[in-house]
C-alpha cells in the first residue's frame, strides 16, 4: 500500500516522474503545466532526482530535446499545455515517426485567440493525429497512476510510440487532492528501466530519420499504425499487472451507472466528476442516465465503445472543443464514426460546453440530457448545439 | 500485386539504417542535366573544386586531378563557378 497523502495534482504528476526514475526532462513552463515542470527542475537541482533537466528557448526545442535525449537511450518526459502544444506540433509526429517513448502530460488548456489560459480540450484535440497514445484523466489518482503506467506502455518492445497523458488544466493541474502515492520500491518492481531498442551511438554509427522515399514511405507509417493499433493489447497488460499491484482499475472505457441507462453521458477529464453527480441527482428523480467515459483516446477503443453504448436509445457527447465548420465536437464524430456500421445505434447527440475554462454546471447536464431526449424523439435538429452560450 | 521489394513488416523500424555509409550505393547522379567536363592541361591541382563540392563527387586520381564521381554528381556546378583557373565547364547532358 501507498502512501495516503493530499497533494495539488501536478506535483503528483511531476513526484510520478520521479518514481519512474527519469533520465531526461526538456521542458519550457506555459500555464497551466508550470508547476508539473518547476516541481522536477527543484528535484534535480535539489539531488532527488537523477536526471538531465534541459532548459530550452520554446516547446519545439523542447521536444527536439526529448527526441535526442530519448533516442540516445535516456527514459524522457515533458510536459506543456495549449500554444506550448501548438508549437511542438512538427516534433510531435517526429517523436512518434521515429518510434521515441517519450512521455508526456498535458494540462489541457484553450487555445487563443482570445488569449485564454483556461481549461479545455482544444489542444489536444488538435493533435489528434499525432500518432502518440493518448489518455484522460478524470482524477489526481488517474493523473499519477497514468503517468507512471504509460512510461510502462510506451517503451514495450511491441509499442515503442510516445503517450500523452492528458489532465484537464486548473479543474484537475491545481486542485489539491487526496491520493495514494506508491512507494519507490514498488514502482521499481512494476516499471523496469528502459531499454533502447535503437541508440544513437558514435561507437555503432546508424542513421535514425532517414528520408523515406515513396517507395517505403507508405511500409513505414504502416508499421506505425500497426505499432499504435497494437498497442491497445499492452495498455490493457499494464492496465491489469497495475491493478493486480495496486488495487486500482483502468479500463479503455469506463462507465457509472451505464448497464440500464436510456442516455449516456460521454465525457473525457475531470469535468466527469461532475456529471457523475448530476446522474446521481437524475437517477433520484427516477430517470435513466448514465455515463461513458473514453479513458484511452489513441489507439480509439472501437469494439468497448461499441458495447459501451449497446441498450442506450442516446449519447450525449460534450466536447471542450469545437472543430469550426466541421461535424461537432471531435469526441462526437468519432464516436459516430465507431457507431456507423451498426444497425442498430443510439442517437449520437453532440454538444460543446466548458470552451476557455467556462464551468459545466449540474445545471448544463440536465439541459445536455433534455435535448438528447428531444433528439431521441423527434430527429436531429443541428450537427450540434453550443451549451451555456448568450443568444 | 506481388513485388520483389520489402513489405511493412520487413523494413527495420522507422526505416532505422544500421550500415553507416549506406547512401553511397544510391544513383544520385541521374538527377542531373547538366554534367562538369574537365580540362586538365589548365588545372594546377589547388582542390578547391573537391573542397567545394556540397555531395563528396570529386576524387583525387592517382595523378593528382581531381575526377568527378558521376554516379553521385548533381551536376549543381559549384565546381564550374569555383575554379579560378577555368578547368572545368558544365555541358548539357546528352551532348
Amino acid at each position: 500500500m501507498g502512501e495516503r497523502t493530499g497533494l495539488e495534482v501536478s506535483l503528483a504528476v511531476s513526484e510520478a516522474v520521479k518514481l519512474a526514475r527519469v533520465e531526461a526532462v526538456a521542458a519550457y513552463p506555459i500555464t497551466p503545466q508550470t508547476h508539473i515542470v518547476e516541481e522536477l527542475a527543484q528535484m534535480v537541482a535539489d539531488g532527488h532526482l537523477e536526471a538531465e533537466f534541459i532548459m530550452v528557448e520554446s516547446e519545439h526545442s523542447a521536444m527536439s530535446a526529448c527526441c535526442g535525449t530519448s533516442a540516445v537511450g535516456a527514459r524522457t518526459y515533458t510536459a506543456t499545455a495549449s500554444q506550448g502544444l501548438a508549437l511542438m506540433h512538427e516534433m510531435l509526429f517526429i517523436a512518434s515517426g521515429l518510434r521515441l517513448p517519450i512521455v508526456m502530460t498535458i494540462a489541457n488548456r484553450a487555445l487563443s485567440a482570445p488569449l485564454s489560459i483556461w481549461g479545455d480540450q482544444s489542444d489536444v484535440m488538435a493533435e489528434r493525429d499525432c500518432g502518440w497514445i493518448q489518455v484522460f484523466a478524470e482524477t489526481g489518482q488517474d493523473a499519477f497512476d497514468l503517468s507512471v503506467q504509460m512510461f510502462k506502455i510506451c517503451e514495450d518492445k511491441r509499442v515503442l510510440l510516445p503517450g500523452i497523458v492528458n489532465i484537464d488544466g486548473f479543474t484537475l493541474s491545481h486542485v489539491i487532492e487526496p491520493l495514494e502515492l506508491e512507494s519507490q520500491e514498488d514502482i521499481d518492481a512494476f516499471l523496469p528501466p528502459y531499454e533502447a531498442q535503437v541508440i544513437l551511438d558514435p561507437r555503432k554509427p546508424v542513421t535514425i530519420g532517414p528520408v523515406g522515399f515513396p517507395e517505403i514511405y507508405t511500409e513505414i507509417k504502416m508499421q506505425q499504425n500497426q505499432a499504435l493499433l497494437g498497442s491497445y493489447e499492452v495498455v490493457l497488460e499494464v492496465w491489469a499487472e497495475w491493478e493486480k499491484k495496486f488495487g486500482r482499475a483502468y479500463k479503455p472505457v469506463e462507465s457509472y451507472c451505464a448497464e440500464d441507462a436510456e442516455i449516456l453521458i460521454n465525457i473525457a477529464g475531470a469535468v466527469s466528476g461532475t456529471a457523475r453527480v448530476a446522474i446521481d441527482r437524475m437517477r433520484e428523480e427516477g430517470r435513466k442516465v448514465g455515463m461513458i467515459r473514453p479513458r484511452l483516446w489513441r489507439p480509439y477503443p472501437f469494439e468497448d465503445m461499441r458495447a459501451a453504448v449497446k441498450g442506450a436509445k442516446g449519447v450525449a457527447v460534450v466536447d471542450r472543443a469545437l472543430s469550426f465548420g466541421g461535424p461537432g465536437g471531435p469526441i462526437a464524430s468519432e464516436l459516430r464514426s465507431c457507431l456507423y456500421p451498426l444497425a442498430e445505434k443510439p442517437v449520437v447527440a453532440s454538444f460543446i460546453a466548458g470552451l476557455g475554462g467556462r464551468d459545466v454546471t449540474i445545471d448544463d447536464f440536465y439541459t445536455i440530457v433534455a435535448e438528447t431526449e428531444k433528439i431521441i424523439e423527434t430527429g436531429y435538429t443541428d450537427e450540434y448545439k453550443m451549451i451555456g452560450v448568450r443568444e | 500485386m506481388a513485388s520483389d521489394k520489402p513489405t511493412w513488416k520487413e523494413y527495420p523500424m522507422a526505416a532505422t539504417i544500421h550500415q553507416p555509409g549506406s547512401a553511397t550505393g544510391q544513383n544520385t547522379g541521374d538527377w542531373r542535366s547538366e554534367r562538369p567536363i574537365r580540362h586538365p592541361e589548365k588545372c594546377d591541382k589547388c582542390g578547391i573544386c573537391w573542397i567545394f563540392c556540397p555531395d563528396a563527387a570529386l576524387f583525387m586520381n592517382e595523378e593528382g586531378f581531381y575526377e568527378v564521381d558521376l554516379y553521385h554528381c548533381k551536376g549543381c556546378g559549384i565546381c564550374v563557378r569555383e575554379c579560378a583557373k577555368g578547368a572545368i565547364e558544365m555541358v548539357e547532358e546528352g551532348e
